[in-house]
């Protein structure tokens, strides 16, 4: 098998606040092939989006410290890396795909200003060559009239159309890892379904591994190959998709799936799972989840569970799974 | 965009006849006798009727303000009382001395303020920040007839470097532009630093970031940008301010310019003097503000003309 693209070891992030210490991506492990696609999953302030800024090398520094562990791209090391190293990393071989493509474009540049400035940060060629290359590029996220488009502004664009914009410029240099941070969750239903349909797209004709991060388990089912459940900092599953959905583990995942409305089933209360996320800067000690756990015991509540191999490929971070 | 300036300088002209009545007015409702000043006040009763009658103001408020505003058509815009110089010449004089004072007083504020203004929100919080934002503090709170006289006191009394009053070299311009620009620089440092700030917390920096932009590129190009907008709506105002708001600067330096003439004509009650001048700064100001205006929609294709 190929060498993974991204192989996060036992990174640990934690952010300083005034208020203390919190531990927001909590000796986390993971890895993406070349073409693959990992879902990471969980709840808003599971540590999804700080996993991911702190492989692109963009955590807060104040209050955001890595405190150890490794990010490994195509085997080399980042975490050691200085912010300059870092730069040229950024855009080039890794690129990300944020939430809100309103607000993620600056207002007042021009699509095509802000496609070729990529293009030219990173490589030695010329305005006309960086301008067909973004033109193209344009096309190829499906945007039509392509190149009247450059001259255009964020605002006289839709949000579906920002946000092809957005997977444009984070494709211009061919990176080997996508990060897409909730790509859709602030577009329409059709919309969305037409983005992630260039995703998949893309992912196919560029190779890339891609890291999706969502709360939406439909777009899990639709784009991921596996999956990785984070709750508070931590990952406590992780399977192939199709091994999650039909076999579950880890009761928070469990609680995850339950929770998708059955409209077939005709359920009159949507399920939930009882309870918040736990505080970060007073997390309880043993597993993390046990306040919210229906079948928790004794040993959950003193004992941290470490991440466990139950199957080949499916690991879980609970005492009563491997039972 | 052309029509729009062209649409908002037709609307120019309702507003100068506007500010022109207005101050017209005024003009005559202040309680002294221009015949009185012309001759004196050992002048016999009807020595002062024919002044007025000389003058046009035995007539009504309305048939004297047609009368000026007719005259005013062709270009002159009656004599001083006190002189008997024309008044149009007098302003053609003292124009370019203002628009010099101002403009080198407003330039020297923004480019200053500015790139402060940057740097103090870059490094927020640091001495740099700390510095920077003292010096505006007390650029602000130094009233600037009392800087005026600082300077004039250092820099030509004791240290004997530059000429306290008087107009005509690059020399005489320094300490009138420094004390009239102070006040502007500290404004335009505070407003730039926060609008940088405000700037830096929004998502598309961000991005920026994650497109591997270098640091310099992103502020100075996108960050900056985006901050001088509101900027910009300031720079109307100070334009408007540093013509007409020269007066206590042009008089502590002797400066020349239409503040000088202006305060020195309401002294002297010479009424031909003071409304002309006051119609013209009004004029200046509704420009001013048109320029800011056109700016602000140049920097920000969101804002529709």
């Amino acid at each position: 098998m190929a060498d993974p693209v991204l192989d996060v070891r036992d990174l640990h992030v934690a952010l300083h606040t005034r208020r203390g210490v919190i531990h927001a991506v909590d000796h986390v492990s993971l890895h993406i092939d070349p073409g693959e696609t990992l879902a990471l999953v969980g709840e808003s302030g599971c540590g999804k989006t700080m996993t991911a800024l702190s492989v692109i090398g963009l955590v807060p520094k104040p209050p955001g410290v890595i405190e150890g562990g490794q990010v490994l791209l195509g085997g080399d090391d980042l975490v050691p890396k200085s912010d300059e190293e870092m730069r040229r990393l950024r855009g080039d071989r890794m690129a990300m795909v944020f939430q809100e493509p309103m607000t993620s474009l600056d207002p007042v540049f021009t699509i095509g200003a802000q496609l070729m400035e990529t293009l030219l940060a990173h490589r030695a060629i010329s305005r006309a060559d960086a301008h067909a290359q973004s033109v193209a590029m344009l096309k190829r996220v499906q945007i039509p009239e392509a190149e009247r488009r450059m001259d255009n502004y964020p605002h006289e664009l839709s949000g579906g159309m920002r946000q092809r914009v957005m997977i444009a410029i984070a494709l211009l240099c061919r990176p080997d890892l996508l990060i897409a941070d909730e790509p859709t969750t602030a577009l329409d239903v059709t919309t969305q379904a037409q983005i992630l349909e260039l995703l998949r797209e893309l992912r196919g004709e560029f190779g890339m591994a891609l890291l999706l991060i969502t709360h939406a388990l439909g777009v899990v089912a639709e784009m991921a190959d596996r999956v990785a459940v984070m709750y508070a900092g931590r990952v406590v599953e992780t399977a192939g998709v199709e091994e999650i959905f039909a076999n579950p583990r880890h009761p928070y995942t469990k609680g995850l799936l339950a929770s998708i409305p059955d409209l077939a089933d005709g359920q009159e209360r949507l399920a939930t799972i009882p309870g918040t996320v736990p505080n970060l800067l007073h997390k309880p000690p043993g597993c993390c989840f046990w306040p919210r756990c229906p079948i928790a015991e004794a040993r959950c509540r003193a004992q941290e569970p470490a991440l466990a191999e139950l199957a080949p490929g499916h690991q879980a971070a609970c005492w009563k799974a491997s039972a | 965009m052309l029509r729009y300036v062209l649409r908002r300088l037709a609307l120019l002209v309702p507003m100068a006849f506007i500010i022109s009545i207005v101050v017209f007015v005024a003009m005559r409702m202040i309680p002294v006798d221009p015949g009185e000043l012309v001759l004196g006040p050992w002048a016999t009763a009807e020595q002062r009727e024919l002044a007025r009658q000389k003058l046009g103001l035995d007539q009504s408020i309305p048939v004297q303000y047609l009368r000026y505003v007719t005259t005013a058509f062709q270009g002159d815009l009656g004599r001083s009382i006190k002189s008997g110089k024309e008044v149009t010449e007098l302003i053609r004089a003292t124009v370019p001395n203002s628009l010099m004072l101002g403009g080198t007083a407003l330039a020297l504020a923004y480019l200053i303020a500015i790139p402060l203004g940057v740097v103090a929100a870059v490094r927020q919080n640091t001495l740099v920040d700390q510095g920077a934002m003292g010096f505006a503090l007390i650029g602000i709170s130094i009233p600037n007839f009392w800087l005026g006289l600082l300077l004039v006191l250092v820099f030509a009394v004791n240290l004997r470097w530059l000429p306290a009053t008087g107009s005509g070299t690059a020399a005489h311009l320094i300490l009138p532009a420094v004390t009239l620009g102070l006040q502007y620089t500290a404004i335009v440092a505070r407003m730039t630093r926060s609008s940088v700030l405000e700037v830096l917390r929004q998502d598309f920096v961000r991005t920026l970031h994650a497109k591997g932009l270098r640091r310099g590129r992103i502020i100075y190009m996108h960050v900056l940008k985006n901050a001088v907008i509101p900027v910009i709506s300031l720079l109307g105002l100070h334009i408007g301010g540093v013509v007409g708001g020269a007066v206590i600067v042009e008089t502590i330096f002797a400066w020349p310019g239409m503040g000088a003439l202006l305060v020195n004509s309401i002294i002297a009650r010479d009424y031909p003097i003071v409304q002309a001048v006051l119609t013209l700064l009004g004029v200046a100001v509704l420009l001013a503000n048109l320029l800011a205006d056109v700016l602000y929609a140049a920097a920000d294709r969101r804002i529709k003309m």
